[in-house]
Protein backbone atom coordinates (compact mmCIF):
# COMPACT_ATOMS: atom_id res chain seq x y z
CA UNK A 1 0.00 0.00 0.00
CA UNK A 2 1.22 3.71 -0.06
CA UNK A 3 -0.13 6.43 1.81
CA UNK A 4 1.04 10.44 0.90
CA UNK A 5 2.82 11.64 4.16
CA UNK A 6 3.95 15.11 4.73
CA UNK A 7 3.65 15.73 0.89
CA UNK A 8 5.40 12.26 -0.39
CA UNK A 9 4.03 8.72 -1.73
CA UNK A 10 5.34 6.64 1.53
CA UNK A 11 4.73 2.30 1.11
CA UNK A 12 2.75 1.54 4.15
CA UNK A 13 1.21 -1.74 5.04
CA UNK A 14 -2.45 -1.70 6.18
CA UNK A 15 -2.23 -0.90 9.58
CA UNK A 16 -0.32 2.70 8.43
CA UNK A 17 3.46 1.05 9.71
CA UNK A 18 5.90 2.33 7.16
CA UNK A 19 7.35 -0.76 5.36
CA UNK A 20 11.19 1.20 4.38
CA UNK A 21 12.77 2.82 6.90
CA UNK A 22 14.63 4.60 4.51
CA UNK A 23 11.72 6.43 3.26
CA UNK A 24 11.11 8.14 6.97
CA UNK A 25 12.07 11.23 8.00
CA UNK A 26 11.21 13.62 10.72
CA UNK A 27 8.45 15.44 8.21
CA UNK A 28 6.55 12.16 8.72
CA UNK A 29 7.30 11.53 12.17
CA UNK A 30 5.24 14.79 13.10
CA UNK A 31 2.80 14.24 10.35
CA UNK A 32 1.89 10.39 12.14
CA UNK A 33 2.05 11.68 15.58
CA UNK A 34 -0.22 14.47 14.61
CA UNK A 35 -2.61 11.53 13.66
CA UNK A 36 -2.39 10.11 16.62
CA UNK A 37 -2.95 13.61 18.45
CA UNK A 38 0.89 14.09 19.87
CA UNK A 39 2.74 16.97 19.32
CA UNK A 40 6.12 15.93 19.44
CA UNK A 41 8.58 17.20 22.22
CA UNK A 42 12.20 16.66 22.59
CA UNK A 43 11.43 14.10 25.46
CA UNK A 44 9.32 12.48 22.57
CA UNK A 45 12.69 12.61 20.10
CA UNK A 46 14.67 10.75 22.90
CA UNK A 47 12.56 8.00 23.06
CA UNK A 48 11.81 7.68 19.02
CA UNK A 49 15.53 8.17 18.60
CA UNK A 50 16.16 5.09 20.95
CA UNK A 51 13.32 2.91 19.40
CA UNK A 52 15.04 3.74 15.71
CA UNK A 53 18.51 2.55 17.26
CA UNK A 54 17.47 -0.63 19.04
CA UNK A 55 15.39 -1.53 15.63
CA UNK A 56 18.63 -1.26 13.86
CA UNK A 57 20.58 -3.11 16.36
CA UNK A 58 17.25 -5.72 15.44
CA UNK A 59 16.65 -5.83 18.97
CA UNK A 60 12.67 -7.04 19.69
CA UNK A 61 11.19 -4.32 21.39
CA UNK A 62 8.93 -4.58 24.35
CA UNK A 63 7.27 -2.48 27.50
CA UNK A 64 9.79 -4.64 29.24
CA UNK A 65 12.42 -3.39 27.87
CA UNK A 66 11.31 0.02 27.20
CA UNK A 67 11.36 0.37 30.89
CA UNK A 68 14.39 -0.56 31.44
CA UNK A 69 16.61 1.12 28.50
CA UNK A 70 16.89 4.24 31.13
CA UNK A 71 15.60 6.48 28.48
CA UNK A 72 12.11 6.79 29.90
CA UNK A 73 10.18 4.55 32.31
CA UNK A 74 6.96 3.22 31.85
CA UNK A 75 5.01 5.93 33.56
CA UNK A 76 6.56 8.55 31.40
CA UNK A 77 6.38 6.27 28.01
CA UNK A 78 2.57 6.12 28.38
CA UNK A 79 1.90 9.70 29.41
CA UNK A 80 3.81 10.84 26.28
CA UNK A 81 2.17 8.12 23.74
CA UNK A 82 -1.02 7.60 25.33
CA UNK A 83 -3.39 4.62 24.56
CA UNK A 84 -1.09 1.90 22.91
CA UNK A 85 1.92 3.75 23.33
CA UNK A 86 4.55 1.17 21.92
CA UNK A 87 2.23 0.82 18.56
CA UNK A 88 2.17 4.46 18.53
CA UNK A 89 5.75 5.40 18.66
CA UNK A 90 6.81 2.66 16.44
CA UNK A 91 4.64 3.92 14.07
CA UNK A 92 5.77 7.49 14.62
CA UNK A 93 9.20 6.21 14.31
CA UNK A 94 8.79 4.56 10.92
CA UNK A 95 9.60 0.91 12.53
CA UNK A 96 7.69 -1.99 12.23
CA UNK A 97 4.95 -3.02 15.14
CA UNK A 98 6.72 -4.86 17.63
CA UNK A 99 5.10 -8.48 17.84
CA UNK A 100 5.45 -7.96 21.99
CA UNK A 101 3.26 -9.78 24.81
CA UNK A 102 4.95 -8.00 27.11
CA UNK B 1 -22.86 -2.22 21.27
CA UNK B 2 -24.06 -1.15 18.04
CA UNK B 3 -22.92 2.17 19.23
CA UNK B 4 -19.00 0.91 19.72
CA UNK B 5 -19.21 -1.53 17.14
CA UNK B 6 -18.30 -4.20 20.21
CA UNK B 7 -14.88 -2.53 20.42
CA UNK B 8 -13.12 -3.61 23.49
CA UNK B 9 -12.92 -0.38 26.12
CA UNK B 10 -12.29 -1.75 29.68
CA UNK B 11 -10.71 -5.16 30.68
CA UNK B 12 -12.04 -6.09 34.44
CA UNK B 13 -9.75 -9.09 35.44
CA UNK B 14 -10.90 -11.50 38.73
CA UNK B 15 -7.65 -13.14 39.85
CA UNK B 16 -8.85 -16.21 42.37
CA UNK B 17 -6.44 -18.73 41.65
CA UNK B 18 -2.48 -18.11 43.32
CA UNK B 19 -0.78 -20.55 40.88
CA UNK B 20 1.79 -18.89 39.11
CA UNK B 21 0.33 -19.78 36.09
CA UNK B 22 -2.94 -18.16 36.65
CA UNK B 23 -1.16 -15.40 37.73
CA UNK B 24 1.07 -14.77 34.42
CA UNK B 25 -2.46 -15.31 32.78
CA UNK B 26 -4.15 -12.45 34.26
CA UNK B 27 -0.94 -10.06 34.12
CA UNK B 28 -0.66 -10.75 30.47
CA UNK B 29 -3.69 -9.86 29.84
CA UNK B 30 -4.09 -6.97 32.07
CA UNK B 31 -0.77 -5.53 30.51
CA UNK B 32 -1.90 -6.93 26.84
CA UNK B 33 -4.82 -4.16 27.39
CA UNK B 34 -3.17 -1.19 28.31
CA UNK B 35 -0.50 -1.94 25.40
CA UNK B 36 -3.72 -1.58 22.81
CA UNK B 37 -5.23 1.10 25.08
CA UNK B 38 -7.88 -0.57 26.69
CA UNK B 39 -7.98 0.20 29.72
CA UNK B 40 -7.59 -2.69 32.63
CA UNK B 41 -8.69 -3.02 36.16
CA UNK B 42 -7.90 -6.24 38.39
CA UNK B 43 -9.94 -7.45 41.30
CA UNK B 44 -7.86 -9.80 43.68
CA UNK B 45 -9.94 -12.69 45.60
CA UNK B 46 -9.46 -15.65 47.15
CA UNK B 47 -6.02 -17.05 46.44
CA UNK B 48 -5.59 -14.55 43.96
CA UNK B 49 -4.78 -12.41 46.80
CA UNK B 50 -1.15 -14.46 47.50
CA UNK B 51 0.21 -12.59 44.08
CA UNK B 52 -0.34 -9.22 45.44
CA UNK B 53 0.83 -10.15 49.26
CA UNK B 54 3.83 -8.73 49.64
CA UNK B 55 5.67 -11.60 51.39
CA UNK B 56 3.79 -14.27 49.45
CA UNK B 57 4.04 -13.12 45.64
CA UNK B 58 7.87 -13.82 45.30
CA UNK B 59 7.25 -17.46 46.74
CA UNK B 60 4.12 -18.79 43.68
CA UNK B 61 3.91 -22.37 42.42
CA UNK B 62 2.95 -23.43 38.95
CA UNK B 63 0.56 -26.70 39.96
CA UNK B 64 2.16 -29.97 39.43
CA UNK B 65 -1.01 -32.04 41.17
CA UNK B 66 -4.17 -31.41 39.17
CA UNK B 67 -2.66 -30.16 36.14
CA UNK B 68 -2.64 -32.99 33.38
CA UNK B 69 -1.16 -30.23 30.64
CA UNK B 70 2.19 -30.73 33.33
CA UNK B 71 2.37 -34.26 31.78
CA UNK B 72 3.78 -35.22 35.63
CA UNK B 73 2.14 -38.33 37.23
CA UNK B 74 0.18 -36.99 40.07
CA UNK B 75 1.87 -39.26 42.37
CA UNK B 76 5.24 -37.62 41.60
CA UNK B 77 3.48 -34.33 41.51
CA UNK B 78 3.15 -34.73 44.83
CA UNK B 79 6.69 -35.56 46.21
CA UNK B 80 8.71 -33.00 48.15
CA UNK B 81 10.49 -30.77 45.66
CA UNK B 82 9.01 -31.66 42.51
CA UNK B 83 6.50 -28.46 42.51
CA UNK B 84 9.88 -26.23 43.39
CA UNK B 85 11.45 -27.62 40.82
CA UNK B 86 9.12 -27.71 38.12
CA UNK B 87 8.58 -23.70 38.75
CA UNK B 88 12.53 -23.22 39.38
CA UNK B 89 12.28 -24.93 35.36
CA UNK B 90 9.38 -22.48 34.21
CA UNK B 91 11.00 -18.98 35.47
CA UNK B 92 14.04 -20.21 33.72
CA UNK B 93 11.93 -20.50 30.68
CA UNK B 94 10.03 -17.32 31.71
CA UNK B 95 13.35 -15.13 31.54
CA UNK B 96 14.56 -16.92 28.31
CA UNK B 97 11.58 -15.26 26.69
CA UNK B 98 11.82 -11.52 28.27
CA UNK B 99 8.95 -12.73 31.21
CA UNK B 100 9.45 -10.28 33.95
CA UNK B 101 8.93 -11.91 37.76
CA UNK B 102 5.88 -11.65 40.00
CA UNK B 103 7.25 -8.35 41.72
CA UNK B 104 8.75 -7.06 38.29
CA UNK B 105 5.61 -7.53 36.85
CA UNK B 106 3.22 -5.49 39.30
CA UNK B 107 5.55 -2.66 38.82
CA UNK B 108 4.72 -2.65 35.13
CA UNK B 109 1.58 -3.17 35.36
CA UNK B 110 1.33 -0.15 38.30
CA UNK B 111 3.04 2.12 35.99
CA UNK B 112 0.85 1.26 32.88
CA UNK B 113 -1.99 2.22 34.22
CA UNK B 114 -3.55 -1.00 35.21
CA UNK B 115 -6.01 -0.20 38.62
CA UNK B 116 -5.94 -3.12 41.65
CA UNK B 117 -8.59 -3.56 43.90
CA UNK B 118 -8.51 -6.39 46.54
CA UNK B 119 -11.97 -8.21 47.84
CA UNK B 120 -13.06 -7.15 51.04
CA UNK B 121 -14.25 -10.70 51.82
CA UNK B 122 -11.36 -12.79 50.95
CA UNK B 123 -9.16 -10.10 52.95
CA UNK B 124 -11.01 -10.82 55.89
CA UNK B 125 -11.12 -14.53 55.25
CA UNK B 126 -7.16 -15.00 55.36
CA UNK B 127 -6.71 -12.18 57.67
CA UNK B 128 -4.93 -9.67 55.42
CA UNK B 129 -4.21 -6.06 56.03
CA UNK B 130 -4.05 -3.42 53.13
CA UNK B 131 -0.65 -3.00 54.72
CA UNK B 132 0.63 -6.51 53.65
CA UNK B 133 -0.35 -5.88 50.16
CA UNK B 134 1.66 -4.87 47.03
CA UNK B 135 1.80 -0.60 46.78
CA UNK B 136 -0.13 -0.41 43.59
CA UNK B 137 -3.30 -1.79 44.97
CA UNK B 138 -5.43 1.29 45.69
CA UNK B 139 -7.96 -0.31 48.05
CA UNK B 140 -9.53 -2.89 49.22
CA UNK B 141 -13.28 -3.18 48.12
CA UNK B 142 -16.39 -5.21 48.10
CA UNK B 143 -18.11 -7.06 44.56
CA UNK B 144 -20.61 -4.48 44.83
CA UNK B 145 -17.64 -1.84 44.64
CA UNK B 146 -15.68 -3.41 41.42
CA UNK B 147 -19.25 -3.74 39.88
CA UNK B 148 -19.52 -0.28 40.18
CA UNK B 149 -15.76 0.05 38.67
CA UNK B 150 -17.14 -2.07 35.83
CA UNK B 151 -19.72 1.02 34.29
CA UNK B 152 -19.87 1.94 30.87
CA UNK B 153 -19.94 1.18 27.76
CA UNK B 154 -17.24 -1.39 25.81
CA UNK B 155 -16.81 -3.18 29.45
CA UNK B 156 -15.64 -6.84 29.54
CA UNK B 157 -15.38 -8.76 32.47
CA UNK B 158 -12.69 -11.93 32.80
CA UNK B 159 -12.74 -14.51 35.59
CA UNK B 160 -9.36 -16.22 36.41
Amino acid sequence: MEKVIAGKTIAVNEEGYLTDFKQWDKSIADELAAEAEISLSPRHWEVLNYLQTEFKNEVPLSIRKIGKSGVVDIKEFYQLFPKAPLKTATKIAGIPKPASCI
Amino acid sequence: MTENKGEIKKMMIILSKGTLENVYAAFVLANGARMEGIEAEMFFTFFGLESIHKKKLTHLHVATVGNPAMHIPTLLGGLPGVEALATTMMKKEMEKIDMPDVAEFLDILSASGVRMWACKLAMDMFHYKKEDLYEGVEDVITVGDFYKQSAGEGTHMLFI
